[in-house]
């Protein structure tokens, strides 16, 4: 039934136009939020369309949708969806729900203007996933900027604006060389097609370059090892729902551009280059783990744990090379590659998860240090149970969905090296140690003050979220299969074009 | 020479506005008190028309006074941006005008004159034709900025605008007779012819060059030509700074073409590095040095400059994409400095001139929407898409690629980069602090609804770019 629509077109439009409205018409109007919501929950319905119409056996583009934009450059507006976009567009609009949900009654100044600024948000997200035109790609990966720097400005902690600038600042340089990499592969390949840039023959100091220009964009964004400094800021000082997007999304979107442009495009530079990623990749994971450990504020220590997560991410991203280089059939590169986007879509969820729950205690307590929390299981047990249970996803507990994607690309991590395994491995000390230990101290124990004392539990509309996304962690444990086998076919054509050199 | 009427034609633009700009000036003599009043609506009048008679004509191209005067598409678009910014420059400043006791007739017909001058310059086919709308339009500028005769910073700011604006014109005269020396023609198209032929005296030549770069230089606000424009854009009344930032740009950026395209196209080899230089130094110092800036006018100033430098950055490609890249950036630019200046006349009241940066605290709050717009403008000037000032970066950093100049296109990048500092320094100032003043902001119906067409039209050319792109990409080659 859906394949008669323009899906992705209403995907993007639907939450962008529908959020203008929210901004222009509602406020103070007591509708602004339930409409946010109705839009939010018809965009996810519309990508379950996605999910259900989607061809798993190609992996050719699906939804297509091509239209000329700027004519003069022939700039198209082209659309389409493979293996990797689609669980990232689903998991996009999802959070956007779970965000409307989380701020309902926590913002309470201008809360028009905060949903409209994430209903904004999750079109141009979807817009910069589903985008098959350099210039479209690009035109919406800054412009998902301008949102959420005004979402943590203006509903964001303490020190706001030193975050949001240092954020948008941050990222706007590493994009800025995508633009110049987008620019040099128009050059020479004649067209913004992104599947076209795929196709060009590039000497090896051009893919160098261009190499380098696609990891300053998309290491920023991830965050990687040593440009990762502006993610602790923002989150910390974002309001959660900001917090919950740039967790669920807006690191995927680096990820994703790594699969998209840097390993397709400069094959023999990925290559030449893997020892780098391989390195920041397993320095994030040891180091910012060991970072995590001492992190005296929640936010904190779960903003460096998504960053050792997401050093999972790359780290199966670029392994693939080595186990090429180690056995002929290179049947563990494709479990490299589907459990770094299994280890995305995990940590989209369970990331998610965690800052809602700091976020539940936060709008009682208003404080994030650790030190002002303790025995909380005593008057929230409900709560402490997700907590709990959230923060042994996040460890890697087997079971959930923060295992799957670890153990993936640890054991591709064994074909290709031993002691990338090995370090690899140590998250699952590193990372039960500074989670566990958290949990501790904040649930755990006697009631250490007055404030948690009269701390009160979830109501209804938490407990629905959190038990929501712990349903989701869970089936993803326990069965991955239909997140693994939609992206079957498109990595498998990833190894392909890369395994080929371009020079 | 040989004139003939049929021919003469082609100028009716001008002809019109020269006789209207005199009945104006009578009707400000004889009207007296109400003067001020008739010479706006006849302005306003004179402008429309002569666009109407600009749109009326699109497409017929040619030459007349024996080649002194070019009309083509080049010419008409210009022509028809200039009219329509001036249009909106006039309804913006009147408001300013009104509340400073500087509602005057003299400040209309010195802007019909200087109109006139600027359309002159676009087309432009002869040397002398050149420096003829060059000065037309500079005098009248220079009388309008000393117009606020009771301001000393006016007064400084006109001393220094006439003085180095003179000096420019002197450099540019000069460079036009070295050439002249050489190719032994003033007239464009044989310069163009000569300069084709080859075997001039090519020393001579880039040593004309040198000083023609010099006055567009200067007359562009080009790095490091710029110091009298922080000056003159911070110490004129803010109606004025409005009128000279932003329709005389694209007469610059006319005059430009006009000379190093048109007329020394094939000696682009010398004069590209020039402008390399012109164009980097424009680049950084502009936005490096207006991060430091507390008063708004002086920010844009130094905004301005940098924008200069992705202009010439445009022209300096020596490319036809580069050419047409730098059209819409110039276009783009006087759209964007129109809403930029437009909102500070908006927020400026008796007594009051909201300069500082720190009268936008808490915009935000006082009037949403108006935030909005200067949210998007600001936006906008930055380079971030989906805006328009995205594209004119987007298209000139493109042409620099095309050629090879990667070095140079890193540097435009960064310094985008360092630019966007200062303009999210405004929206943090009205979004993320309260404001100091608590009462609301209100504006004349006129101007609430041109503020807001001025920022959704960078909006919606940011949505749907392709026309103007299109537009800017036929024009050339001229």
């Amino acid at each position: 039934m859906f394949t008669d629509l323009p899906l992705l077109s209403l995907l993007i439009w639907l939450p962008v136009l529908g959020g203008l409205f929210v901004l222009v018409y509602g406020d103070k109007n007591p509708w602004a939020k339930p409409l946010s919501l109705l839009i939010a929950v018809a965009s996810l319905v519309l990508s379950i369309g996605l999910y259900t119409g989607f061809d798993s056996s190609t992996h050719q583009m699906q939804f297509v949708e091509k239209m000329s934009w700027i004519t003069a450059f022939d700039i198209n507006y082209s659309l389409g969806v493979d293996g990797f976009s689609m669980p990232l567009i689903i998991l996009t609009t999802f959070s956007t729900v779970i965000v409307v949900l989380a701020g309902w009654d926590v913002i309470k100044d201008r809360s028009n203007q905060y949903m409209a600024a994430f209903l904004i948000m999750e079109g141009l997200m979807i817009a910069v996933f589903s985008a098959l035109d350099a210039i479209l790609f690009y035109v919406f990966f800054e412009a998902m900027l301008i949102p959420l720097f005004l979402v943590i400005g203006i509903w964001g902690g303490p020190n706001r604006v030193y975050a949001t600038i240092k954020f948008f600042l941050y990222t706007l340089f590493g994009s800025v060389f995508l633009l110049l990499a987008l620019l040099y592969l128009h050059h020479v390949a004649g067209s913004f097609e992104i599947l076209d840039f795929h196709n060009v023959s590039l000497s090896m100091p051009e893919q160098i370059y261009l190499f380098l220009a696609f990891l300053i964009a998309f290491a920023v964004k991830v965050p990687m090892w040593p440009v990762h400094t502006w993610l602790p800021d923002a989150h910390v000082e974002a309001p959660t729902g900001g917090s919950v997007i740039l967790a669920a999304i807006t690191l995927k979107i680096g990820g994703y551009g790594f699969l998209r442009f840097a390993l397709p495009i400069a094959p023999d530079a990925s290559m030449a280059l893997d020892w780098l990623m391989i390195g920041l990749s397993l320095t994030a994971v040891v180091y910012i783990g060991f970072v995590a450990l001492v992190q005296t504020d929640l936010k904190k220590l779960i903003a460096y744990s998504s960053i050792a997560h997401m050093g999972f991410v790359t780290l199966g991203m670029f392994i693939i090379f080595r186990i090429f280089a180690n056995s002929a059939t290179g049947n563990g590169a494709e479990l490299a590659i589907e459990g770094a986007m299994v280890q995305m879509i995990s940590h989209g969820f369970i990331a998610a998860a965690m800052f809602l729950c700091v976020g539940v205690l936060y709008d009682r307590m208003h404080t994030r240090e650790i030190s002002a929390y303790g025995g909380v299981i005593n008057t929230m047990p409900k709560f402490a149970g997700f907590a709990v249970f959230f923060a042994m996803a996040n460890a890697g507990l087997p079971g959930t969905s923060g295992f799957v994607g670890e153990f993936m690309v640890i054991l591709a991590a064994f074909q290709a090296d031993f002691w990338f395994a090995f370090l690899a491995a140590t998250t699952l000390i590193l990372g039960a140690a500074y989670t566990l230990w958290m949990v501790k101290r904040v649930i755990f124990g006697d009631v250490a003050n007055d404030n948690v004392a009269k701390l009160t539990d979830i109501n209804r509309r938490e407990f629905f979220i959190l038990a929501t996304l712990a349903l989701i962690v869970l089936v993803i444990g326990v069965w991955p299969a239909p997140v693994t086998e939609v992206m079957h076919a498109s990595v498998e054509h990833l190894l392909t074009q890369v395994s080929q050199s371009k020079l | 020479m040989t004139f003939e009427v049929s021919n003469m034609a082609l100028a009716l633009p001008e002809m019109f506005m020269l006789a209207m700009a005199c009945i104006t000036l009578l009707a400000v003599s004889f009207l007296g008190k109400n003067g001020a009043k008739a010479a706006y609506s006849l302005s306003q009048l004179t402008l429309a028309i002569t666009a109407i008679i600009i749109y009326q004509s699109l497409g017929q191209t040619g030459t007349t006074f024996d080649g002194t005067y070019i009309k083509d598409g080049f010419s008409d678009v210009l022509k028809l941006v200039i009219c329509l910014i001036n249009m909106l420059v006039l309804l913006y400043s009147t408001s300013y005008l009104k509340a400073r006791d500087l509602f005057k007739g003299e400040y209309y017909v010195l802007a019909i004159f200087s109109t006139l001058g600027m359309m002159i310059m676009v087309s432009a086919g002869h040397f002398l034709t050149i420096y003829l709308g060059l000065e037309l339009m500079s005098l009248c500028m220079y009388a309008m900025v000393a117009m606020y005769r009771d301001s000393f910073v006016a007064t400084e700011a006109a001393m220094k605008y006439f003085i180095l604006g003179a000096l420019a014109s002197g450099m540019l005269l000069y460079g036009m007779s070295i050439i002249y020396g050489v190719t032994g023609n003033l007239s464009i198209s044989a310069v163009s012819a000569s300069i084709q032929a080859g075997s001039l005296d090519n020393t001579v030549l880039s040593f004309g060059i040198v000083f023609l770069v010099i006055g567009i230089g200067f007359k562009l606000g080009a790095v490091p030509f710029h110091m009298w424009l922080p000056d003159v854009y911070q110490g004129s009344p803010t109606a004025v700074t409005l009128f000279i930032a932003a329709a005389p740009k694209i007469a610059a950026f006319a005059m430009a073409i006009r000379l190093l395209v048109g007329g020394l196209g094939g000696a682009y080899e010398y004069w590209q590095d020039m402008l390399i230089m012109l164009s980097v130094l424009s680049m950084i110092i502009g936005n490096v040095v207006a991060i430091a800036q507390t008063n708004i006018k002086r920010m844009l100033a130094y905004s301005t400059i940098s924008h200069i430098g992705f202009i010439l950055l445009g022209v300096l490609s020596a490319t036809q994409e580069g050419y047409a890249a730098a059209m819409f950036y110039a276009l783009v630019y006087s759209l964007m400095t129109l809403g930029g200046f437009g909102m500070i006349i908006l927020m400026s009241r008796q007594g009051f001139e909201a300069d500082q940066l720190d009268d936008y605290k808490g915009l935000g709050r006082r009037n949403p929407w108006f935030a909005l717009m200067m949210l998007i403008l600001m936006f906008s000037m930055a380079g971030i898409p989906p805006l328009v000032g995205f594209y004119a970066k987007l298209m000139v950093i493109k042409s620099i690629v095309d050629i090879n100049m990667l070095s140079i296109a890193i540097v435009a990048v960064l310094v985008s980069v360092i630019g966007a500092f200062y303009y999210l320094r405004i929206i943090k100032l009205m979004y993320f602090d309260a404001p100091e003043q608590k009462q609301l902001l209100e504006a004349p119906s006129d101007m609430r609804v041109m503020i807001s067409i001025n920022g959704i039209a960078v909006l919606m050319l940011g949505l749907f770019p392709g026309s103007l792109l299109a537009l800017c990409a036929s024009i050339f080659p001229l």
